[in-house]
């Protein structure tokens, strides 16, 4: 089985978000970036098809030079090779069919993206990729077990979850129940030596489209103050005559 | 050229949020001088759309899509689209419409933009806002493309009449067998309890509350409220409750008109998944909780006196109010 794991590199989570160039750019300065959690799962999910089904695993990074720690740090958890596409994640339509054409590449059985992106909530990279290729989709993916070319996956729905059959090739949207917290590594000195060998190619975008770009970024209005009450008699009494919420 | 919306149902019924993206498509279609079109899967009550600004629906009943397959969904409104020239297709935010939407811009060779939460700035160029950095900020994004899908935010635009005569028609997209190569197995969803995904109330419990066996007073509370329950990530990474309960930034974001956090401290991470609730309430033990900063309304006190008091209160005032 040949998996492609599809990374984003995103600001760590406790990033503060601030903006430049007249609130038209994301601020880097001071921040942190990371395997975009959603993909971490995805990832360690993959390390277990290697470990238990033999399965061979390539990562891919739409992204610039600077996201190549990232990308580092996924193969010192274990994936065996690396491919960066070089070109500005700029839109997730763009971003999409720059995958696309790996995966046409290099024939993939399974192909494990993350339900979105933290930073740009695009939640689309990978169902336009299955529809670019014609490849069975499963998004938010809380489960995936795989068997000779039948794949079973668990989706989240609102308010349960869906058991899904399908084939290979399939591509996922995973999050968190793929694996737990708990099962996510931490690259060991060994790991992250044996990544400094492995093969990291970069290739040049193929044209493509783009489809949407954010012109301007704008930070949430300040809150007012909390109100403290003393009673619950008072909550409920602010709560229906002044916020109007019960 | 119309607007085309896909209003959601379920069980032949019409969800909440089906009405929110008929008002927001409404207000689109006017702004580009054009009328609102509809299409509904197994609805009954076509007809009450009206109330919201569409003036036609296409209905579509058909056993096969009885059950959501996105596939077949996303090749149903690609061709509802192309009957219309739709050039602008508006979706709603639950987590059927975001595994169909991607599959619909594909197609299309659309531009998709998300979690959008208020009409269009302008359509001409068609720029929306919308939330990015999960809900740490804004952006005003552009969408380039000739056909364009706008994913609305639950609860943002909120529903508003507007009476227009309304038509109703059949409709029969031709699906073929590469529609359905993701079969549905099994489903498994309490039925009949609100949903994080479209609740007007949200009660969330941290790990204040000890453990799974005090989740009673969590539920009980939300039973009051005609509420959805939550959970903080550690709750839900202790195996405390399912996963589908955790809220945040990497969890499932919280949009609704009232969300009471007991017992959570209000780390940044939980926070981002539930700054877009209108009013957010919080019971904590501890004054200096990271919460209270984010809160309209707040309790300093022990969640173990301080909700069955609340739960009682609310019982009475239910009472009364009813
Ligand atoms: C990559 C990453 C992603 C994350 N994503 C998320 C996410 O999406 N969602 C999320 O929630 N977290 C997320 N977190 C975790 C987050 O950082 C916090 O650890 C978490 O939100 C804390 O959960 P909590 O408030 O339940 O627990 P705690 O921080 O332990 O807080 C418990 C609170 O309960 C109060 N308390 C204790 N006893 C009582 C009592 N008797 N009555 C009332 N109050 C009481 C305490 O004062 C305290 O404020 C993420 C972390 C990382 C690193
Ligand atoms: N620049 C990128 N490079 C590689 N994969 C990406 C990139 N952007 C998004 N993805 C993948 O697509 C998923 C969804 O991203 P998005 O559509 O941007 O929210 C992410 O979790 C990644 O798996």
């Amino acid at each position: 089985m040949k998996i492609l794991v599809c990374i984003s590199n995103v600001p760590d989570t406790t990033s503060k978000i601030n903006f430049t160039d007249g609130d038209t750019k994301f601020d880097t300065n001071g921040v942190q970036f990371i395997i975009n959690p959603n993909d971490e799962f995805g990832l360690t999910r993959a390390m277990w098809f290697k470990e238990k089904q033999n399965a061979v695993v390539h990562i891919a990074t739409v992204g610039g030079a600077n996201v190549e720690p990232t990308m580092r740090k996924a193969l010192a958890i274990g994936a065996d090779e690396a491919i960066r596409v070089n070109a500005e994640p700029t839109d997730g339509f763009f971003v999409a069919e720059q995958l696309a054409s790996i995966i046409k590449d290099g024939s993939y059985d399974l192909i494990i993206a993350g339900r979105e992106s933290i930073d740009y909530n695009g939640g689309m990279v990978p169902g336009i990729i299955a529809s670019i290729l014609d490849l069975n989709f499963v998004n938010t993916c809380i489960q995936l077990d795989i068997e000779g070319t039948n794949a079973t996956a668990m989706r989240e729905i609102d308010g349960g979850k869906e058991k899904i059959a399908t084939t290979l090739p399939v591509i996922i949207g995973g999050q968190k129940g793929l694996v737990e917290e708990s099962d996510l590594r931490i690259p060991n000195m060994r790991g992250i030596m044996m990544a400094r060998q492995k093969k990291l190619t970069v290739i040049e975008p193929i044209t493509a489209t783009k489809a949407t770009k954010d012109n301007t970024f704008e930070k949430p209005a300040a809150k007012g103050a909390v109100k403290l009450v003393g009673t619950v008699e008072e909550l409920i009494d602010l709560l229906h005559n002044e916020a109007k919420a019960i | 050229m119309s607007v085309l919306v896909y209003t959601e149902s379920e069980n032949g019924k019409f969800k909440k949020s089906a009405f929110e993206v008929a008002s927001y498509a409404h207000e689109v279609a006017q702004k580009m001088g054009t009328t609102a079109t509809a299409i509904s899967f197994n609805a009954s009550e076509n007809e009450s759309l009206g109330a919201y600004g569409i003036s036609k629906v296409l209905n579509i009943t058909s056993d096969q899509l009885k059950t959501f397959n996105a596939k077949a969904f996303a090749d149903a409104i690609e061709q509802a689209a192309s009957k219309e020239s739709a050039k602008v297709i508006i979706l709603s935010s639950s987590a059927d419409t975001k595994y169909l939407a991607p599959l619909l811009a594909g197609h299309l060779k659309a531009g998709y933009i998300p979690n959008v939460i208020a009409a269009p700035e302008s359509t001409n160029p068609f720029t929306v806002k919308r939330t990015a950095f999960s809900n740490k900020s804004f952006a005003f994004s552009e969408i380039t493309t000739d056909i364009k899908i706008v994913g609305v935010s639950n609860n943002s635009f909120g529903i508003i009449e507007n009476k227009s005569s309304t038509t109703v028609e059949d409709f029969s997209p031709t699906l073929s067998e590469k529609d359905f190569t993701t079969k549905s197995v099994e489903i498994d969803k309490v039925v009949g309890k609100a949903t994080i995904a479209d609740a007007d109330v949200v009660v969330s419990g941290g790990r204040g509350l000890k453990g799974p066996e005090n989740w009673g007073l969590i539920e009980e509370l939300a039973d009051v409220l005609g509420a959805a329950t939550a959970c903080s990530k550690p709750v839900s990474d202790l195996g405390w409750r399912p996963h589908g309960e955790h809220v945040g930034q990497t969890g499932k974001p919280v949009a609704s008109n009232l969300y009471i956090a007991i017992g959570i401290s209000g780390a940044i991470q939980h926070l981002a998944g539930v700054s877009s609730s209108k009013v957010k309430v919080v019971i904590n033990s501890d004054p200096e909780a990271p919460f209270f900063k984010a809160a309209d309304y707040g309790i300093v006190g022990d969640a173990f006196e301080v909700v069955p008091k609340l739960i009682e209160k609310l019982k009475e005032f239910k009472a009364q109010n009813a």
